[in-house]
């Protein structure tokens, strides 16, 4: 049985065919890497993950069931969480606020019992706290907790944006371009971030990213793109070499 | 240790946060309590209005502060529970389910009037809304049947097992309970999931959706939780007029109301109630004012209008925080006095002008 599967995906903006007949697979507990030249693509394969657009062709399934069809919201449920290129928080909120909404899935409460703050929802509440601590710990973000995120550094803010997807507890989680904007520092904590998520969490991670030092240290296999097709799989080594790649990158 | 860890979270989900809170809303609750003693009758009918005005704001502000969602109609939902609240004392329904039934009657109607919501943002929003208020203006004036239209409609006292509560300090202890239940449940909302869910609406909804928020589903409680509020506010507005006429909900109240949420700090309870006492407050300023004026700008029609437009733009362009944001500013300087940089508050473009009318 396949973790994750992307079959003949495609998708067309106007006359644009961003995605054009996508296909892979993820296994369970690998990091794999999308790579490829801006504009290839890759941001519009996670939208089409996370159910933003609908495909004009093609299926994704995770764990054996077909998720084309799922509402967006519905997603984060079946355990797939996200990152996104340009980071979207809350910005008015702190970054407690802001990884405790990635508890929501597990709320266990509704409207009456909340207005009325009864036990059990008081209970749930610091449940989530203890959940979120553990990511707090995780992601050494003890100094910012109750920061607003919009007064945070961009790279802080990025790790706050990890942080919330990894509160949702996922099974599959989707990074894109983890480490753009960040410095070669925050890249290599980025680097072991993604190294503890797959080996201590078993997490399996699904990135989008151009940092190819980045890609090679933490990917087992690599999907390159290109004008919405798929160039090469393999090894990040064997992608790195492949010939389609090198010349898609020289803008070929 | 992890005993301790618990209490910090418990410390962290309480509402007063330390005791320095416990002791000046105690003090707060003190003077609220005691005011009908302390002040005389024409004070504690102010009072009065401003605890229902403030809940009437509180249920906006949770629609357009905290889930970024404008309402340029609100008056029409206090339309809405004044005039169920007067047909149905009317018919002899007891008020203790006639006012339930006031404030459910206006939830329903939100849902209903949020659903363009689910399409609509900014601008779009507001003028649906607006639309929707001069609707129901014109369904109160002309259903005569029901609400005598024009003529207008007395409203029957409240009486609860033979006490009667309209009038004097009984109907101000019924409206500051109400409110201070109101602000209680809005607290806990808004450290509850569904609070949480509505502020991510506000500023970010495609990650609100990443995080599993059907975004859809909050906007419309949204709705229905700040209809239902503004609508008992407006069961309550009912008593305090003692007589309804369509003009007591036109569309200058809604924007009433819209003014007090922005002037009073978007994004805050404190702020509603900051509004309230401005909204209340400033005709009365205008009247002692008016005899300094020419009598000619004195008498001028609009000019109360046109004040609250005025202070309107000048809170959006100076102080996008309100009362709310310049008194935490204030509390601020005094506890950090030697050591107050101006940076501490340095400008956030906030959502209100950035986002909220995309
Ligand atoms: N919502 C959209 N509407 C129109 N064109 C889009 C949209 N999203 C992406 N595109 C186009 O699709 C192509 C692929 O974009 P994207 O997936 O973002 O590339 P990248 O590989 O850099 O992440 C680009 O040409 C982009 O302009
Ligand atoms: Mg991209």
């Amino acid at each position: 049985m396949t973790f994750f599967r992307a079959e003949n995906l495609a998708i067309q903006f106007g006359g644009l065919r961003a995605v054009d007949g996508v296909s892979f697979e993820v296994r369970e507990g690998e990091v794999y890497s999308i790579i490829g030249p801006n504009g290839a693509g890759k941001t519009t394969v996670f939208n089409l993950i996370s159910r933003i657009y609908d495909p004009s062709a093609g299926r994704v399934v995770f764990q054996e069931r077909d998720i084309t069809g799922v509402p967006p919201h519905r997603i984060a449920g079946l355990g797939i969480a996200r990152t996104f290129q340009n980071i979207e928080l809350f910005q008015n909120s702190t970054v407690l606020q802001n990884l405790l909404l990635g508890r929501h899935e597990h709320r266990r409460s509704n409207l009456f019992s909340e207005m009325l703050f009864l036990p059990h929802v008081r209970r749930m509440e610091v449940a989530h706290r203890e959940k979120v601590e553990e990511v707090i710990e995780f992601l050494g973000l003890q100094h910012h907790r109750e920061s607003r995120v919009s007064g945070l550094p961009y790279g802080i803010a990025k790790v706050v944006e990890l942080g919330r997807a990894l509160c949702t507890e996922p099974k599959l989680l989707l990074l894109d371009e983890p480490s753009s904007g960040l410095n070669p520092e925050e890249s290599e904590d980025m680097a072991f971030w993604i190294e503890d998520i797959q080996k201590d969490l078993g997490i399996t991670v699904l990135m989008v990213e151009h940092n190819m030092s980045l890609v090679a240290e933490v990917s087992d296999r690599v999907l390159a793109m290109n004008d919405g097709r798929v160039l090469a799989e393999g090894t990040p080594q064997e992608v790195q070499q492949h010939e389609a790649v090198i010349k898609a990158y020289l803008g070929g | 240790m992890r005993f301790i860890f618990k209490t910090d979270y418990d410390q962290d989900i309480r509402l007063l946060k330390h005791g320095g809170h416990a002791f000046w809303y105690g003090l707060l609750l003190v003077a609220v309590l005691l005011a009908p003693v302390a002040v005389d009758d024409y004070y504690i009918g102010q009072l009065t209005q401003l605890a229902i005005f403030a809940m009437a704001g509180l249920g906006l502000m949770l629609l357009v502060g905290y889930t970024g969602l404008v309402s340029l109609g609100h008056a029409a939902f206090m339309g809405i529970g004044a005039y169920t609240e007067a047909v149905l004392l009317e018919r002899g329904v007891p008020f203790l389910i006639s006012l339930p039934v006031s404030a459910g009657l206006a939830a329903a109607v939100g849902i209903v009037v949020g659903l363009p919501a689910l399409r609509l943002a900014g601008i779009y929003l507001a003028i649906a809304t607006l639309a929707f208020a001069i609707i129901i203006e014109e369904v109160l004036a002309r259903w005569e049947s029901v609400t005598h239209g024009f003529t207008g409609m007395v409203v029957e006292p409240i009486s609860v097992f033979g006490y009667e509560l309209s009038e004097g300090a009984d109907f101000y202890y019924l409206s500051v309970g109400l409110l201070i239940l109101i602000v209680l449940m809005s607290l806990n909302l808004l450290r509850s999931p569904t609070g949480r869910a509505m502020v991510a609406i506000r500023d970010s909804e495609i990650a609100a959706q990443s995080t599993g928020i059907h975004v859809a589903k909050y906007k419309t409680i949204a709705f229905a939780i700040s209809a239902g509020i503004t609508g008992l506010a407006g069961a309550l507005w009912a008593h305090k007029l003692g007589f309804l006429s369509p003009e007591s909900f036109t569309v200058l109240q809604s924007i009433e109301l819209l003014v007090l949420v922005v002037v009073g700090g978007v994004g805050s309870i404190h702020g509603a109630i900051f509004g309230a006492v401005f909204v209340v407050a400033l005709p009365q300023l205008l009247a002692v004012g008016k005899g300094y004026l020419p009598t000619n700008v004195a008498d001028a029609p609009g000019l109360e209008a046109g004040v609250f437009g005025l202070v309107l733009v000048l809170f959006i362009l100076l102080e996008p925080m309100g009362i709310y944001g310049r008194w935490v500013k204030i509390r601020t300087y005094f506890s950090l006095f030697p050591l107050y940089k101006k940076a501490s508050f340095k400008r956030q473009k906030t959502y209100l002008k950035s986002e909220r009318l995309r």
